[in-house]
């Protein structure tokens, strides 16, 4: 084979076998700091294969959203939690066993679909990916962005609405249940002063009122 | 450039190992991060088979897989700080009100 032309191949296959390693060490390591990183690194691997696969524009979301935004909220969360003066607990369930046959079976369930060879050959799709079509006019070459971008805002318009809506409820509800206490219990945290402030004002209110 | 096939495998391989960690693991930290990297291993697949068929629409799902990812993680690790609060540990197992 060429050396050239299987140049993309090899590197597919370095940086596929660093992400399936790092994402061993994400279940096999005990510190979840340690985890959060090699999930990091799991991550920037499959923003490359992105790239490496003609997909500039999710290759770019993925590094923002997942590396960027993802992994330090998993980071905080980790420094948060104090995990080293955690009392000893079990790392693995008691089930280890019965999780390491399922992914097996799973792995393999997987391997057998490929082995069929129905996807084995490699289409030439260069320039589809990028190709802009508007109504009523020629399809355009541009770029992998733009051409995302106008699938994005023409025939996916609704749902991509959908999901900033989503965004919004999950934003507010991450807000409500991370709150440090129930309302109940909030009233008797209330300093004195201004439960009497409070009721001094609505006295004076009522004298004015009547 | 590699085939359909390679990127199936990549995926395969990672979504196995998310399944696993989700079933093996107790620290729930370690099980949110599984889940993301399951739905990795989606996105895999979903630009693998758009550059084997040359269809946008396989970059356009990876784009709302993302969004719901980011969603999912902002509001799990909610419930986790509020799991870590009420019990001082993130044991999975110790979390069984429900009796699971």
């Amino acid at each position: 084979m060429d050396l050239v032309a299987s140049g993309p191949l090899i590197l597919f296959l370095a940086i596929g076998t660093v992400a399936v390693a790092s994402s061993i060490l994400v279940v096999a390591l005990r510190n979840p700091i340690h985890s959060a990183l090699f999930l990091m690194l799991t991550f920037l691997c499959v923003a490359m294969i992105f790239i490496l696969a003609e997909a500039e524009f999710v290759g770019a979301v993925q590094l923002l959203v997942y590396a960027g935004g993802v992994m330090v909220l998993f980071l905080f969360v980790v420094m948060l939690m104090n995990v080293r003066d955690m009392p000893h607990e079990p790392m693995l369930s008691p089930y280890w066993k019965a999780a390491i046959v399922v992914g097996a079976a799973l792995f393999v369930l997987f391997g057998t679909i490929v082995r069929g060879g129905a996807y084995r050959d490699a289409a030439p799709t260069s320039d589809a990916l990028r190709t802009m079509t508007l109504e009523g006019q020629a399809p355009e070459l541009v770029g992998n962005s733009e051409a995302v971008g106008m699938v994005l805002y023409q025939e996916y318009l609704v749902p991509f609405e959908v999901a900033s809506l989503f965004l919004l409820v999950a934003m507010i509800g991450a807000i409500v249940i991370g709150k440090r206490q129930l309302m109940a219990e909030e009233e008797e945290l209330v300093p004195q002063f201004i439960i009497d402030r409070a009721a001094e004002e609505k006295r004076e209110k009522e004298e004015i009122g009547a | 450039m590699p085939s359909a096939d390679a990127y199936l495998v990549l995926s395969a391989a990672m979504f196995s190992i998310g399944v696993v960690g989700i079933i093996l693991r107790r620290n729930l930290i370690v099980i949110l991060m599984c889940v993301e990297l399951m739905l990795n291993a989606v996105n895999i697949n979903f630009i693998g088979f758009a550059r084997r068929f040359g269809e946008l629409e396989g970059h356009v799902f990876p784009i709302f897989i993302i969004a719901v990812a980011a969603g999912e993680a902002a509001v799990g690790l909610a419930i986790l700080i509020q799991l870590y609060r009420l019990r001082n540990s993130l044991n999975v197992d110790e979390a069984r009100e429900l009796h699971g």
